[in-house]
C-alpha cells in the first residue's frame, strides 16, 4: 500500500505545483481543482471495489512514473516515424504522440464538409462554446478515480466536431502513439460531437511501444446527437511494458445508431471502460469485442448500457482466446430504467481458455427497472470443440493448424461486423497471425522497439 | 491394404468392439451391416483414430504399418479417410478455407509444393461435380445450416479431394433420399479405381444396389459373425437380423 500512496502523493504534489500552469484556460480551472479533489478523496482503485475485484493495479501502480506536464509544440512530422500499414485504408489521420496531438502544419482541420478535427487545446481556445457544451458532461468524476485524474491533468488530444447533417466521407483515425526513454504517465482526453443526421466513422489505435513501464490513462467522450450514426473501432496492439486505462463514454440521443468494435490484439495491461447511454427513443447500439492475449497479459473490459428512455435496441458480443497465463476480465453491465420501456437488449461473453493457467472472470449483469422488456445475458467459457478437431484432423490438418482455424472461426462472428472493408480485412489477417503466434507488437512497428538499443528519431524529442 | 486382427476396443471402460478381423485389398468394397450397437462406428472412428477409444488388444496394419503408430492427421495423409455418419460443424471456417488447408498438408507431407490459389479453385471446381454440389456452397461454413444431403455430399466431396486409397463411408446412406443417396453413390462409384478401397457401412441394403459390394459382413456384439458376397445383403433386408442372431444362439448352445 505504500507505494500506491507514493504514487497518489507524488500525483497530487505534481498538481499543486502546476495548478497555475494547468489551469491557464479559465473554464477548466473549477473543472481541475474539483476533480483533484475528488481523485484524493477516491484515491486509486482497490480490490475491494466490485469494479476491481479481479484485476489487480499492484504491478501497474508501483512504478515510478514522471507526469506528463511541459507544455508541448505538436508540430512535428509523425510520417517520418510512423506508418499505419493498413495501406487500402483511406483515412483522415490524427495523431497523438505521447498525449498530444501531433500535427503537421495547423493544429485545426477543417474539413469541406465543415468536419472539424483538432487539439483539444486549441480547440478549447478557437471554439470554447461547442467544447464547454460537452465536456466532461458524460463521465464521471466523483466515482471513478481514474475519470477525475484524467480530468485534473488532461492537457491535450483530440477534437472532432461534425456538425449536424454530414457524412463524413472518409474514416478518421486516430493513432495514439507513446514513446519515451523514461516511465511517463500520459492522460490523453478525447473529445468527439457528431451532430443531428451526421456520420462517422472513427478507428482509434492505440500503439504503444515503450522500452519502460508506461501508463497511459485516457478518456473519450463521444456524443451522438439525434438521427445520427457513428462506428467506431478501437484497436489495442500494445507492448507487454505498456498499462492503458481507455474510458470510452458514448451518449446516444434519440434515432441514433452506435456501433463499437473493441479488437485488442496485444496489451501488457488494459482495462477498456466503455459506457453506453442511451438517452433517446428509437436507438441501435452495438457493442463488439475481441481480445486476444497471451503469456502474462491482462486484458479487463468493463462496459455499460444505460437505457434511460424506451425503444431501443442493444446488442453486445465479447469474444476472448485466453493463451499461457494471460488474465482475462469481462464485466458487463445492461441497466434498463424504469422508463426504458420496450427496451431490447442482449449480451453475450464468450471465451476460450487455451491452457490450465489462463484466466477468465466474466460477469454478465442484467439490471432491470422496466416491465414490458426483452433482456438476455449469457457468458461461455470453454476450451476447443473436440468433436471439431477430431473432425479436422482425420482431414490430414495438423493439430496446431487445427486449433487455429477454430480459434479464427471463434473470433469471426466480431470481426464480420467490421463495416470498413480494408480494416476488415487488415484485422482477419492480424487475428491470423496472432493466433498463429507470429504477431508480437514488433511487427507493426517500425520503430524496433524490441532491439536494446535506444531509438533514433529524426524529430527532436525536446518539443514532444 | 488393410489387416485387423483380433481388434478389442473399449470407450470409459466399456468393450465395445471384441476380437473383430477384417482383411481388405486393393480394389475391394466391403460392406459393414449389423443392428444398432454392434460397434460398427466404433470401428470406423478407431481406424480413424479417435481419442479416447482404448486398444486393449489386437492389430490393424495398414499398407504395412502398425496404425496405432500415426496420428489421426498421419492417418489421413497416408490414405484414410473416414467419411463421418455425423458430420461436424465448424462455423466460420469455410470449406474453401478448410478444403485448402488439408489438401496442402496432404501435399505437404508428400512433399509437394502448395497448390496456388487458382490450382486450388479450378480442382475444387472439378471434384464439386462428382457429388452435383451447388457452387455457393464452397462459400459456406463447414457444414454450419447444412441439410442432411448437403453434409453427406460435403463428406464425399471432401473424399474426392483428397483422394484416399481407404475410405471408411459410416452411414452415409443415413438421412438420404433417393435423389441424394443415388448422388452420394454415384459420386463413390466414380472414386472407384482397382487401387484403393472402400468400407461401407450401412444398416439397409438399398445402399448397396448403387455402391455394390464384394463383400458383405455382419457385425454383431463386436465382431463379424457372418461373411459372404452381395446376396448376404439381400438376405438380411428380408430376413432382418433375427435370424442371425438365431443361428449365434443355437451355435453357442
Amino acid at each position: 500500500m505504500e507505494t500506491y500512496k507514493n504514487l497518489k502523493d507524488k500525483i497530487l504534489e505534481t498538481y499543486s505545483v502546476n495548478s497555475a500552469f494547468l489551469n491557464q484556460t479559465n473554464f477548466l480551472t473549477g473543472i481541475r481543482d474539483k476533480a483533484i479533489t475528488h481523485f484524493d478523496t477516491l484515491g486509486f482503485p482497490h480490490n475491494k471495489l466490485e469494479d476491481w475485484r479481479h484485476t489487480k493495479l499492484t504491478g501497474v501502480l508501483e512504478n515510478d512514473y514522471s507526469i506528463c506536464i511541459e507544455d508541448s509544440d505538436g508540430n512535428v512530422d509523425v510520417n517520418k516515424f510512423f506508418h499505419c500499414d493498413i495501406t487500402d485504408l483511406n483515412t483522415y489521420t490524427a495523431v497523438l504522440l505521447n498525449g498530444w496531438f501531433a500535427y503537421k502544419n495547423t493544429p485545426i482541420t477543417k474539413l469541406a464538409d465543415g468536419t472539424i478535427i483538432a487539439s483539444l487545446t486549441h480547440a478549447l481556445k478557437e471554439f470554447p462554446e461547442i467544447v464547454k457544451k460537452h465536456y466532461g458532461k458524460y463521465c464521471d468524476i466523483e466515482k471513478n478515480a481514474f475519470e477525475a485524474l484524467n480530468t485534473a491533468f488532461a492537457l491535450d488530444g483530440i477534437f472532432i466536431y461534425v456538425p449536424d447533417n454530414v457524412i463524413v466521407d472518409k474514416p478518421i483515425q486516430i493513432i495514439s502513439i507513446l514513446n519515451k526513454k523514461e516511465n511517463i504517465l500520459v492522460q490523453p482526453r478525447n473529445l468527439v460531437i457528431v451532430g443531428k443526421n451526421s456520420q462517422l466513422k472513427l478507428v482509434h489505435c492505440d500503439d504503444i511501444f515503450s522500452h519502460t513501464p508506461t501508463l497511459t490513462n485516457s478518456l473519450t467522450e463521444i456524443f451522438v446527437d439525434e438521427n445520427a450514426s457513428v462506428d467506431h473501432y478501437k484497436m489495442q496492439n500494445n507492448d507487454n511494458h505498456s498499462a492503458l486505462i481507455a474510458t470510452t463514454y458514448f451518449h446516444q440521443k434519440a434515432n441514433s445508431k452506435l456501433s463499437s468494435n473493441t479488437i485488442t490484439l496485444n496489451g501488457g495491461f488494459i482495462r477498456n471502460n466503455t459506457n453506453v447511454a442511451i438517452n433517446g427513443e428509437n436507438c441501435e447500439t452495438n457493442l463488439y469485442g475481441i481480445y486476444l492475449v497471451d503469456g502474462n497479459q491482462i486484458i479487463d473490459n468493463h462496459t455499460f448500457v444505460d437505457h434511460i428512455k424506451p425503444n431501443s435496441t442493444s446488442n453486445e458480443i465479447f469474444k476472448g482466446v485466453i493463451d499461457n497465463q494471460a488474465k482475462a476480465v469481462f464485466s458487463g453491465k445492461i441497466l434498463v430504467r424504469k422508463d426504458a420501456q420496450k427496451t431490447n437488449a442482449f449480451q453475450t461473453n464468450k471465451n476460450i481458455l487455451l491452457t490450465d493457467e489462463a484466466t477468465i472472470n466474466t460477469k454478465p449483469t442484467l439490471e432491470i427497472y422496466a416491465d414490458d422488456v426483452k433482456c438476455s445475458h449469457g457468458a461461455t467459457v470453454g476450451q476447443l470443440d473436440h468433436e471439431a478437431l477430431f473432425y479436422m484432423r482425420s482431414r490430414g490438418i495438423s493439430e496446431d493448424n487445427a486449433k487455429m482455424l477454430l480459434m479464427y472461426a471463434f473470433t469471426d462472428e466480431v470481426i464480420t461486423k467490421i463495416s470498413i472493408e480494408p480494416l476488415r480485412e487488415k484485422i482477419c489477417q492480424l487475428v491470423n497471425k496472432r493466433l498463429k503466434g507470429e504477431l508480437s507488437i514488433c511487427d507493426q512497428c517500425v520503430m524496433h522497439c524490441g532491439c536494446d538499443e535506444a531509438v533514433v528519431f529524426n524529430i527532436d524529442m525536446s518539443k514532444i | 491394404m488393410l489387416s485387423i486382427k483380433n481388434l478389442k476396443v473399449s470407450i470409459n471402460g466399456k468393450k465395445i468392439i471384441n476380437g473383430f478381423n477384417l482383411e481388405v485389398k486393393a480394389g475391394e468394397v466391403h460392406a459393414i451391416m449389423g443392428p444398432n450397437g454392434t460397434g460398427k462406428s466404433t470401428l470406423a472412428s478407431a481406424i480413424a483414430g479417435k481419442e479416447n477409444y482404448v486398444i486393449t488388444e489386437g492389430s490393424i496394419l495398414y499398407k504395412g504399418k502398425n496404425l496405432f503408430d500415426m496420428a489421426p492427421e498421419i492417418r489421413s495423409r497416408e490414405g484414410i479417410f473416414l467419411g463421418f455418419q455425423y458430420p461436424v460443424e465448424i462455423p466460420g471456417v469455410s470449406i474453401t478455407n478448410f478444403m485448402k488447408t488439408a489438401v496442402n498438408e496432404h501435399r505437404k507431407y508428400k512433399g509437394l509444393e502448395p497448390l496456388t490459389g487458382s490450382a486450388f479453385l479450378k480442382l475444387m471446381e472439378e471434384k464439386k461435380k462428382v457429388v452435383e454440389l451447388q457452387a455457393k456452397l464452397s462459400n459456406r461454413s463447414v457444414n454450419e445450416g447444412f441439410s442432411g444431403g448437403e453434409k453427406k455430399k460435403n463428406e464425399i466431396f471432401q473424399m474426392a479431394m483428397l483422394e484416399p486409397s481407404l475410405a471408411i463411408l459410416d452411414e452415409t446412406d443415413s438421412g438420404l433420399d433417393i435423389d441424394a443417396l443415388r448422388i452420394v453413390a454415384n459420386g463413390v462409384n466414380k472414386l472407384r479405381t482397382k487401387d484403393n478401397a472402400f468400407i461401407v457401412i450401412t444398416h439397409y441394403q438399398r445402399l448397396l444396389d448403387y455402391i455394390i459390394p464384394d463383400f458383405v459382413h455382419v457385425m454383431y456384439d463386436g465382431r463379424i459373425v457372418k461373411s459372404g458376397g452381395k446376396e448376404l445383403a439381400f438376405e438380411l433386408e428380408e430376413k432382418g437380423y433375427d435370424w442371425i442372431k438365431k443361428e449365434l444362439e443355437e451355435k453357442s448352445t
